[in-house]
């Protein structure tokens, strides 16, 4: 088995995953019904990347492996989701923002995804990127929405940078699983990535009347399954019910 | 005068044509429309928080999108209706007051606690059943914007239902333990999906008047009848039990004799007195109140928006 195209595609469903769940934890708690149905559509199209991708994943790896058994059977771990992800949904403008950072390097990931050597990837990449653009689009405006609104919105997400800033560098300090992808063409032209994303974010953040923060202190660990506190309480109530009746048909 | 209007009005719906917004209607028609269908929106939006529960703990990825799916319809079905009933001259923000003061009911049915995996299934069957009863003949509704919107909201709810029953097939040909759980997940939901069509039509003052408005086509009794019809067959191929020993065939009526509802259960329910009426009011407060400043901001950025394109335009 090719460890580092499982591996690569584990982190890719990972991030999905996670970040798909944590919005779904807002289904039906959003700030106006518009916004909920908004976040859960994202939710949806995320856990469905998951699935896409879970499931070549599973191919890869035989033994009887299901995009479940990857789901809902792995500790913390054997994670791969980058710790941006994971963080918890905090207020409004915390949610938009990780979704935007995410987005934001998303977008370009996924477009040279689509030149994947890898056919598998490619197509998953093809409709992704449909899902990945609109994302990019709702939480972009909602950046510049809440930045120049009022004192107050522009506050919290001044804050939400401040808590989310020092994760941002773990998506473009590459692994060596993505490096041998990268080596093989299967995620091309990974290096070009870093400065498509601050170019989008130097835009957006300008457009809100936001600053930039200085680079300091950077988190990272997540791609190497070196986790926050939070992933395991996520998991432990993502996987109870295969966890606590193991091997039954849902 | 008015009584002049009022026979054209009539006359109209027993024409079985449509009342639309702009058309002259009696008040307490409009009254009865806006207290229905906001009762019927908030139900929608209320009954995403007992689904909504187990969104995080869904068993597999295609259960959760499935059930993600699912409760973000029903946010959509809220929005047709909150939107139809504004055009009867009320906005969502004052029915928003109404629900959280306690003012507008919402179905019973999402004051019980989802407890298992099942309850997802059982509100599928019987839940989305009964409401699919209730409201089938609503697409006929004498009020055109409420009918049009059920027609829309019918067809997600028969799918939704389709879906719950699935998952309850699914656990029937389970495990033990699945099929415990699938049997003690409809025992709860059995009464409470019984107690949707309201109470009988003896103590139903409303129903009358409804039915002549064309607003109501079936009794509340009628309607439950057929839910015990369907439903008793549909049992058989779950393999489960209704908790109602009273069920039986009775072949001069060609329908199935059922137990006496518990009323009073039903009444405390309605009254504020079930598992969970103080934690569903107090979620939709919070995401309302929390969400305050983010509405606030969005008109703000608009306004400054609009500004600046009127400034460029001078």
């Amino acid at each position: 088995m090719a460890n580092h195209l499982h591996d690569f595609l584990i982190h890719l469903g990972d991030n999905a995953l996670i970040l798909g769940h944590r919005l779904s934890e807002l289904t039906s708690h959003g700030p106006v019904l518009e916004q909920d149905m908004a976040m859960t559509n994202i939710a949806l199209d995320l856990v469905g990347q998951t699935r896409n991708i879970f499931q070549v994943a599973a191919k890869l790896q035989g033994n009887g492996a299901t995009e479940d058994s990857i789901a809902y059977t792995r500790d913390a771990t054997s994670y791969k989701n980058i710790l941006l992800v994971e963080q918890k949904n905090g207020d409004f403008a915390k949610t938009v923002l990780r979704q935007f950072f995410y987005d934001a390097f998303n977008y370009h990931a996924y477009q040279r995804l689509l030149k994947s050597s890898n056919k598998d990837i490619a197509a998953i990449a093809e409709k992704a990127i449909k899902e990945i653009t609109y994302h990019l689009k709702w939480s972009a405006e909602w950046v510049i929405r809440l930045g120049d609104g009022t004192e107050e919105s522009n506050s919290r997400i001044n804050a939400a940078i401040d808590d989310l800033w020092p994760y941002t560098e773990e998506m473009f300090k590459f692994t060596d699983y993505e490096l041998a992808c990268h080596d093989e063409g299967i995620f091309p032209d990974i290096h070009g990535i870093k400065a498509e994303w601050d170019e989008e974010v130097k835009n957006i953040f300008a457009e809100a009347t936001l600053t930039v923060p200085e680079d300091g202190w950077m988190h990272d660990g997540g791609k190497r399954g070196v986790h926050s506190e939070h992933l395991g309480f996520l998991l432990a109530e993502m996987q109870f019910l295969q966890r606590a009746y193991p091997g039954q048909q849902w | 005068m008015e009584k002049n209007l009022n026979d054209i009005f009539q006359a109209k719906i027993d024409r079985e044509e449509k009342i639309e917004p702009k058309d002259w209607m009696p008040d307490a028609y409009r009254k009865t429309l806006i207290r229905q269908i906001s009762q019927h929106a908030h139900s929608e939006i209320v009954g995403m928080l007992p689904e909504g529960n187990w969104i995080t703990r869904a068993p597999t990825l295609r259960r959760k999108v499935a059930l993600m799916a699912k409760v973000q319809d029903e946010a959509g079905h809220g929005l047709y209706l909150y939107s139809a009933c504004e055009t009867l001259g009320i906005d969502r923000d004052t029915l928003f007051e109404q629900l959280h003061s306690g003012k507008a009911k919402y179905s019973s049915i999402f004051n019980y606690p989802t407890l298992s995996w099942a309850d997802i299934g059982s509100i599928g069957w019987l839940v989305d059943g009964a409401a699919i009863m209730n409201q089938v003949p609503l697409c006929r509704c004498s009020y055109g914007p409420y009918a049009r919107a059920m027609v829309r909201v019918c067809k997600e709810e028969s799918f939704h239902q389709r879906q719950g029953f699935e998952i309850l097939l699914n656990l029937s040909k389970g495990s033990d333990e699945q099929k415990a759980m699938l049997q003690e997940s409809v025992n709860r939901w059995w009464w409470p999906a019984m107690m949707m069509f309201g109470p009988s039509d003896a103590d139903s003052p409303n129903t009358q008047q409804s039915m002549q408005w064309k607003i109501k086509r079936f009794t509340n009794d009628e309607l439950r009848q057929k839910f015990v019809d369907i439903c008793y067959e549909q049992a058989k191929i779950l393999n489960v039990t209704l908790p109602d020993p009273d069920i039986k065939w009775n072949e001069e009526r060609g329908h199935y004799d059922f137990g006496e509802i518990n009323w009073d259960e039903f009444w405390q329910v309605v009254k504020g007195n079930g598992p969970c009426n103080k934690e569903r009011i107090a979620a939709r407060k919070t995401a309302w109140e929390e969400g305050a400043w983010v509405r606030e901001a969005a008109v703000a950025h608009a306004n400054k928006r609009a500004a600046r394109k009127t400034k460029k335009v001078a």
